[in-house]
């Protein structure tokens, strides 16, 4: 199956004369709906403000699966402020006639602009063969929190292929980009280098041009949990844990160290 | 093929370059993670070569042809490529010191215009690639004598750090030698590769292991 949806958000002015961020383009294609909801609040890490976009990413069918392409596109216009967040976890299955599963994700914030992307878990299921590639383009002074979990294999089962690409560039230079290879066909993801064995690991990457050169510095958090200052105006919170609560916990920790006003917006935002 | 005594001088532990000093995230991973035999060493010496390893080795074959094409604007892309890829702050200033280092022992050793072409903190696989073709090898041969250099340096330091048999600890260099063959003839295949397509794979546990180093006061090696 093959499927793409798209969505646009700019910033306008409303009746009140208020701005506010408006979604003016969001095509939908089964299974990947997007659904504009409505903030009964202030949104996490909008510096406060109520008028903000926010959609929700729903799956209508189980998957990805073997042999589905999906797309995913996402501008936030100039200015405007997009909360985009996901109704549940995504589980990678194999198809029926096995072959490769595609997940592209292109995302593009533009100045001024503010994405907060908070998806749920993706699991990656006992000979499950996913690829999933994340684009990421930023201008000057765009910001930017992405949360990314991935869980390796259900309870007691062992993940299936997993390549997960993540490359974001700002003003068309280089800020992040790193892949991971999971599953039997990289047994070396278990070295004591790599993953260790560990069942979830995630990271958070927050680009604040705020913060100049001098982002917040290196910390560590756990074991297996660090936050970086990346050679640019951002950090990556990195954890590896045995669950995805913990690995969750461990970033969440990690944005309390940012200093305002992503801390202290974390503290009232709702964990899911 | 034809002998190539310079691979072997740029390949050699005893160049002055400051290797020695650095037992490429063994240390911290050992004490971390309590692996305390040549097993686990071998493991973990698998896991930095097919993915932090593998990234330098493309990126020495990368600079190597570039300094071979005379593309000077493509050896500067390489180094905030690089950056991009070393979340871990630890893990990018010792590449960019061990190259530092580097680039002083060839440019003292070795002249050639090349290397005054290069920026003096460049990373250490640049300025490794950029040696290389300075002594006109070629960039499956930088890659091959970056991934030695990945394995051979924190098995030595394991040597010091768990105390292990050094015929043990060879014996696990000697098996990865085909690994180390495969990786070179796929990391020189990205040599021509655009810099934003070239490999990125992330060792995240090397990265945490990197900053606990960092934060020891009592640590046998540099990194």
């Amino acid at each position: 199956m093959s499927a793409r949806a798209s969505l646009t958000t700019e910033h306008t002015i409303d009746r009140a004369g208020r701005g506010v961020s408006r979604v003016y383009g969001l095509r939908s294609q089964a299974p990947l709906v997007l659904r504009p909801t409505h903030p009964k609040s202030a949104e996490p890490f909008t510096r406060h403000a109520t008028n903000v976009a926010r959609v929700s990413l729903t799956s209508g069918a189980a998957g990805p699966l073997g042999g589905d392409h999906f797309e995913l596109e996402v501008r936030v216009g100039r200015g405007s402020t997009l909360v985009l967040n996901e109704v549940s976890a995504t589980l990678l299955l194999p198809g029926a006639r096995g072959g490769l599963s595609q997940m592209r994700i292109t995302i593009t914030v533009e100045d001024d602009a503010t994405l907060v992307w908070l998806p749920e878990p993706v699991i990656a299921a006992e000979h499950c063969n996913h690829v999933q590639d994340i684009d990421v383009a930023l201008g000057t002074s765009s910001r930017l929190l992405m949360r990314d979990e991935l869980q390796l294999g259900r309870h007691r089962e062992p993940p299936g292929n997993l390549t997960q690409r993540i490359r974001v560039r700002r003003v068309g230079r280089p800020l992040f980009q790193q892949q991971l290879t999971v599953g039997p066909a990289t047994p070396k993801w278990r070295s004591s280098a790599v993953g260790g064995g560990h069942k979830s690991l995630g990271t958070v990457l927050v680009v604040d041009p705020d913060w100049g050169g001098d982002p917040p510095s290196a910390r560590i958090l756990a074991h297996g949990a660090a936050m970086f200052p990346l050679a640019g105006p951002a950090v990556l919170i990195s954890a590896l844990a045995d669950d995805t609560l913990t690995t969750r916990r461990l970033l969440d920790r990690g944005v309390a160290h940012l200093g305002d006003p992503w801390a202290s917006e974390a503290a009232a935002a709702p964990s899911a | 093929m034809t002998p190539n005594a310079a691979l072997l001088l740029l390949a050699d532990g005893r160049l002055p370059a400051g290797g020695y000093a650095h037992s490429g995230g063994f240390e911290p991973t050992a004490r971390l993670q309590g692996l305390n035999d040549a097993a686990a060493l071998e493991d973990f010496l698998e896991g930095r070569v097919t993915t932090s390893g593998f990234v330098a080795a493309a990126f020495a074959a990368a600079a190597c042809a570039a300094a071979h094409a005379g593309n000077i604007g493509r050896l500067g892309q390489l180094d905030p490529e690089l950056d991009a890829r070393m979340p871990s702050p630890a893990v990018r200033a010792v590449s960019r010191a061990l190259g530092r280092q580097l680039l002083r022992v060839i440019t003292r050793i070795h002249p050639h215009p090349v290397l005054a072409t290069l920026d003096p903190h460049a990373h250490q696989p640049t300025v490794f690639g950029a040696a290389a073709a300075s002594f006109d090898l070629s960039p499956q041969d930088a890659a091959l004598a970056v991934l030695h250099e990945t394995i051979t340096g924190p098995a030595s330091a394991a040597v010091k750090v768990l105390s292990l048999d050094p015929y043990e600890v060879h014996s696990a260099l000697a098996r990865l030698t085909g690994l180390l063959d495969e990786l070179a003839v796929r990391a020189a295949a990205h040599a021509l590769d655009d810099p934003d397509q070239l490999p990125a794979d992330a060792s995240p546990l090397l990265d945490i292991a990197a900053e606990h180093h960092r934060s020891w006061d009592v640590r046998l090696f540099a990194s």
